[in-house]
């Protein structure tokens, strides 16, 4: 309840500062907000777009709040994105069996490129206490390299050398009735994945052993390798299924989202991943939320351009400065306090003074 | 193979310099007990702020007095920015890394937002950066004078001036142990009468001004145009700065490395000798280099012991 709270008052923060930015270039904020809003909201395929936009965010979200969980800062969810989308793309262009195989075959190659990605990180860290923020930085930059030279080397698109092959829309995640219920949406089968990791990792977070000796080691280290538990396995399998995660991110964003990969661009749905985690309080129910609200961010802000003349980087600068509250939430968490406090001293006055003689 | 070397040295030293001065900055705010993860983020808004103050100036003044003065800009920016992270993280108590990933977001998203709006385009143009020059004298020197003195930049003297200065700074003088005390036993600095938080607030605003020094230098001399971020250079330098076991010599040594792995990777496809090796082994070459590193370097690291914590007086 009280994260929620301090994750409302972050957002109402950042949409204030958003509003005074837009001032400050001379656009009206409440023009601005109005066509953000309708953009993403205002028909039905726009819905679709933004749940499209905001699944590949549910992903890395998870991914990042997960790790968090046991402790550990997974910030290469953008180069695990990478592989587990070069993976699925490679299933895709590969294979030809039928779709409901060739779409669990995918969906497996991409938490296996992406749970290996950050399994390496997850194994240095247990094993020789390299800090994983820097280790999945370096994996980022190997990841986006490795894409940068696969792609063209092997999947090659008919045009362009900067693009993989285009999938057949039979080997992508949309289907038809989805598309045709969101009235020609990008939106795809990624979303129900989505929800479907967030009920499971919500599972095993709060109902398994597994979950539980996850979050202490987060906690406590050496509480938790005193009480028996093993720490360096916890932390490499910690790491194993934030990155599979992200690999199934990249899987929603390259084969979902879009139909081919490009090169030379490091996801920045990996970074987000990390605000998605912060606002939604490392919860996986709150990184779904809070992905929404990104998504709504994101997919109205071409429309508000388009309507305004507001540049689109406004939608990460808003994101941004929320992410900037949130993590000084330390402030928020005081005003509160002394809210609190305040509003409870009203009532030592009046309160037990009048019922006094009741008793 | 003594050509290619004589050719490659001067462009591998210009890669080098907004590394070392950014990894440099990294290295005072770590020393003050302050991660700073943000390096990338200061570094984009001294670059913005340099294009932004160049590209006003050049039809107004001429000569190399405005490029100085987009250098002085990008310092007070960087000084300016850095205060974020250093509020959140020292008075606030915030996790300093989830801080220093906002500041890279808030930088890498207004700067963009804020050129899009005076540009239109969300790029900056600078029509004219430093212009390279052979050092009288020195560069008839054999030997050395090919690599060291010849296309060199004014920028690449003084930003050794600086790191000399840094080193001076940091191990010799009251200033420098007292920054490295906070770094490492804070509460026994401030058993000591040191003021922990000034201290590390100078900490974070020294990393600011280096890193925008580093992101202006990038684009005065070889980008020539702002387009919204330096490519990971920041996050390089964060690997610099623990690759260099956090000491300056060290930080020139990791800079050193990445500058020439990253320039033999960029033109190993013009050079016969080097275009035999696939170029993704060039490319991927520094980062798992690095990562060999920090497993070889991690078992007896030199990381500040005070690092990332936030600064608790009543602990002990």
């Amino acid at each position: 309840m009280r994260n929620t709270i301090v994750s409302v008052i972050s957002i109402i923060l950042g949409l204030i500062a958003g509003g005074l930015l837009m001032l400050f270039i001379g656009a009206s904020p409440i023009e601005g907000y109005t066509y953000l809003f309708q953009g993403a909201l205002k028909n039905i395929s726009r819905i679709g777009d933004t749940l499209a936009t905001a699944t590949p965010l549910i992903f890395t979200g998870l991914a990042v709040a997960f790790a968090f969980r046991t402790g550990l800062f997974n910030i290469g969810a953008a180069g695990q994105m990478l592989i587990g989308g070069l993976c699925a793309t490679a299933v895709a262009l590969t294979f030809d069996l039928s779709r409901p195989i060739l779409i669990l075959v995918m969906i497996l190659a991409g938490i296996v490129g992406g749970g290996l990605w950050a399994f390496i990180p997850g194994y240095f860290k247990a094993r020789f206490n390299v800090h994983e923020v820097v280790s999945t930085i370096m994996m980022n930059w190997i990841a986006y390299w490795t894409v940068y030279y696969v792609v063209p080397g092997y999947f090659k698109g008919e045009f362009l050398e900067t693009e993989s092959r285009k999938l057949a829309e039979e080997s992508t995640l949309r289907t038809p009735w989805l598309t045709e219920m969101f009235q020609g949406s990008y939106i795809n089968l990624g979303l129900f994945f989505a929800v479907i990791a967030v009920i499971i990792i919500a599972f095993i977070i709060n109902k398994t052993t597994l979950g539980f000796e996850l979050k202490a080691v987060g906690f406590n280290r050496h509480a938790a390798e005193y009480a028996g538990m093993k720490v360096n396995r916890n932390i490499i399998l910690s790491m194993l299924i934030s990155g599979a995660l992200a690999g199934l991110g990249g899987v929603a964003l390259y084969t979902g989202n879009a139909s081919s990969m490009q090169i030379g661009i490091l996801p920045s749905q990996g970074y987000d991943g990390i605000a998605v985690a912060l606002l939604g309080a490392n919860s996986p129910i709150g990184v779904f939320f809070a992905a929404l609200l990104f998504g709504i961010l994101y997919s109205g802000t071409g429309f508000m351009n388009a309507m305004i003349e507001i540049p689109p980087e406004l939608a990460n600068t808003i994101i941004a400065i929320i992410i900037y509250f949130a993590a000084t939430s330390v402030m928020i968490h005081r005003l509160l306090n002394k809210f609190r406090k305040t509003r409870s001293n009203a009532n030592d006055v009046n309160g037990p003074v009048g019922k006094k003689g009741e008793a | 193979m003594w050509t290619i070397i004589e050719q490659i040295f001067p462009y591998a030293i210009v890669f080098t310099i907004p590394l070392l001065i950014t990894a440099l900055g990294g290295l005072f705010s770590e020393r003050s007990g302050i991660v700073n993860i943000g390096l990338e983020g200061l570094m984009i808004s001294g670059a913005f702020a340099s294009a932004l103050t160049v590209n006003f100036l050049q039809d107004k003044m001429q000569g190399s007095t405005i490029l100085w003065i987009g250098l002085l800009v990008a310092v007070v920016v960087g000084i300016l920015f850095s205060l974020l992270h250093a509020f959140a993280s020292i008075n606030l108590s915030a996790d300093q890394v989830i801080s220093g990933t906002a500041i890279n977001m808030i930088a890498m998203a207004l700067t963009v937002f804020l050129a899009r709006n005076i540009t239109g385009s969300g790029n900056i143009r600078i029509t004219s950066g430093f212009t390279p020059f052979d050092v009288p004298v020195l560069s008839q020197i054999p030997i050395i004078g090919d690599l060291l003195f010849t296309k060199t930049y004014a920028t690449t003297w003084f930003i050794l001036v600086v790191l000399l200065v840094s080193a001076f700074i940091l191990n010799k003088t009251k200033f420098g142990l007292r920054l490295k005390s906070c770094g490492e036993f804070p509460q026994a600095a401030q058993a000591a009468g040191i003021n922990v938080v000034r201290i590390r607030y100078i900490g974070v605003m020294i990393s600011g001004a280096l890193s925008g020094l580093g992101g202006a230098i990038i684009i005065l001399t070889y980008a020539g145009e702002f387009t919204g971020s330096v490519s990971g250079l920041g996050f390089l330098a964060l690997a610099s700065l623990i690759f260099g076991q956090w000491r300056p010599l060290g930080i020139l040594g990791a800079t050193l490395f990445f500058g020439f792995a990253s320039t033999i990777a960029n033109v190993s496809q013009v050079i016969p000798e080097l275009a035999v090796i696939p170029p993704i082994i060039l490319k991927i070459f520094p980062y798992v280099v690095t990562l060999i590193a920090l497993v070889i370097f991690s078992k007896s690291s030199q990381a500040p012991k005070a690092a990332g914590e936030p600064f608790d007086p009543g602990k002990r």
